[in-house]
């Protein structure tokens, strides 16, 4: 499972970094977490409010931070 | 009830007079900061719940499909009812530009949306009323209208960097459904993240609001900055243009100034000039276009502020 977070470094961007972070550890999940800060690459997901979470290639969350406990019901 | 709270902390709490400048100093700061804090979580509830239903996707779909002026006034108006998040702009403003929406009504919306935010409308209504946050969201609507027709006016799509119209999409983000009891999270959340990162803002900002309140007599602001001087509302704009601050820090202190005698039109271009156009801001839309449109844009929206504050001056 690859999980990217789109964002340009924004204090929401560091949270939800965290709370995925802190999400995949609680569901000892095998996830890369990767974090993406370039406009360029955060464009072709066609996301126009960051933060942004992405799945496996799927947007699942634009435009707000979701809680630890939301993130690891959209991981299982 | 703020008033009696404060008045209990500085009479019986810390045992100073009222009437003093110093005993004065700290009711106004203690009293502000309540009812601002109080005040401004009611308003950005709401405003965040209305705002719910405008996310930058639909925004984007609804506005490719009109053009000209009325684009342009659409554009502002959805500035106004969109969240905006400076950090949002470069992702937003190729959002746009590759669904196809002008240029300048792309800055129509860019230039409205952040002057128009939650927390200074919020703010301008607990401390004016509702008339002045409603002459300050025309304000910036027609800044928005004026800025963006004359960018798209002056046919500078050269300037916006090449990648942005070669990017290759994987497909759009799908647009979140959110239901009634989710609007409401989102409102909350909101209330909780705005309070967190701006309740410093409002602290600093009524400290050195309470300090003019009580310590810089009347009569000195209104010779510098009152109706009567012509220059005001041009130095007052070009000082805040440089200032990073956000609503929050830099009304208390429009609130205070104005009751010493600076002009009303004055002070609301004094805060449009240092909401509108922000350092960071300047240096995240680098990334997407030149230079020279930034320069350009920086300077309409200026310009366009100083009129309105001159207009204001005159009709308020």
């Amino acid at each position: 499972m690859i999980i990217k977070i789109l964002g340009g470094g924004c204090k929401n961007c560091e949270r939800l970094a965290q709370n995925t972070e802190e999400a995949v550890k609680d569901l000892n999940l095998d996830a890369e977490i990767v974090k993406v800060e370039s406009f360029k690459e955060i464009a072709t997901y066609g996301v126009m409010k960051t933060p942004a979470l992405v799945v496996d290639e799927e947007v699942v969350v634009s435009g707000r931070v979701p809680g630890k406990e939301e993130i690891k019901k959209m991981l299982k | 009830m703020f008033s009696f709270i404060a008045n209990f902390i500085v009479t019986k709490i810390l045992h100073l007079n009222l009437e003093t400048r110093l005993g004065e100093s700290i009711h106004f700061f203690i009293y502000d900061t309540l009812k601002i804090i109080f005040l401004l979580s009611v308003m950005i509830f709401i405003i965040s719940f209305i705002r719910s239903f405008f996310p930058p996707e639909k925004v984007k779909k609804i506005l490719s499909r009109y053009h000209n002026f009325w684009a342009h006034l659409l554009a502002t108006l959805l500035g106004v009812l969109s969240p905006f998040c400076s950090c949002s702009t470069v992702p937003l403003f190729i959002g746009f530009v590759e669904a196809g929406i002008p240029l300048g009504v792309t800055f129509s919306f860019l230039i409205t949306s952040p002057i128009v935010n939650e927390i200074a409308l919020g703010f301008l209504f607990i401390t004016f009323g509702w008339k002045v946050a409603l002459v300050y969201t025309t304000a910036g609507i027609i800044i928005g209208l004026i800025g963006g027709i004359i960018i798209q006016r002056l046919n500078l799509v050269h300037l916006v960097e090449e990648y942005v119209f070669q990017i290759n999409r994987r497909g759009s983000a799908k647009i979140e459904v959110l239901d009634f009891k989710d609007r409401l999270i989102y409102a909350r959340e909101n209330v909780k993240d705005i309070v967190r990162r701006v309740w410093i803002f409002i602290v600093i900002g009524i400290s050195i609001g309470a300090v003019i309140h009580g310590y810089v007599p009347s009569d000195f602001l209104v010779k510098y900055a009152g109706p009567g001087n012509p220059l005001a509302v041009f130095v007052a704009v070009l000082f805040a243009v440089p200032l990073y601050s956000n609503a929050v820090g830099t009304i208390p202190v429009v609130e205070v100034l104005i009751n010493k005698g600076v002009g009303v039109g004055t002070a609301l271009a004094f805060l449009m000039g240092v909401v509108a156009l922000s350092l960071p801001e300047m240096i995240l839309l680098k990334q997407v276009i030149k230079t020279k449109l930034i320069a350009i844009f920086v300077g309409i929206t200026t310009t366009a502020i100083i009129l309105v504050g001159y207009l204001f001056n005159i009709i308020l």
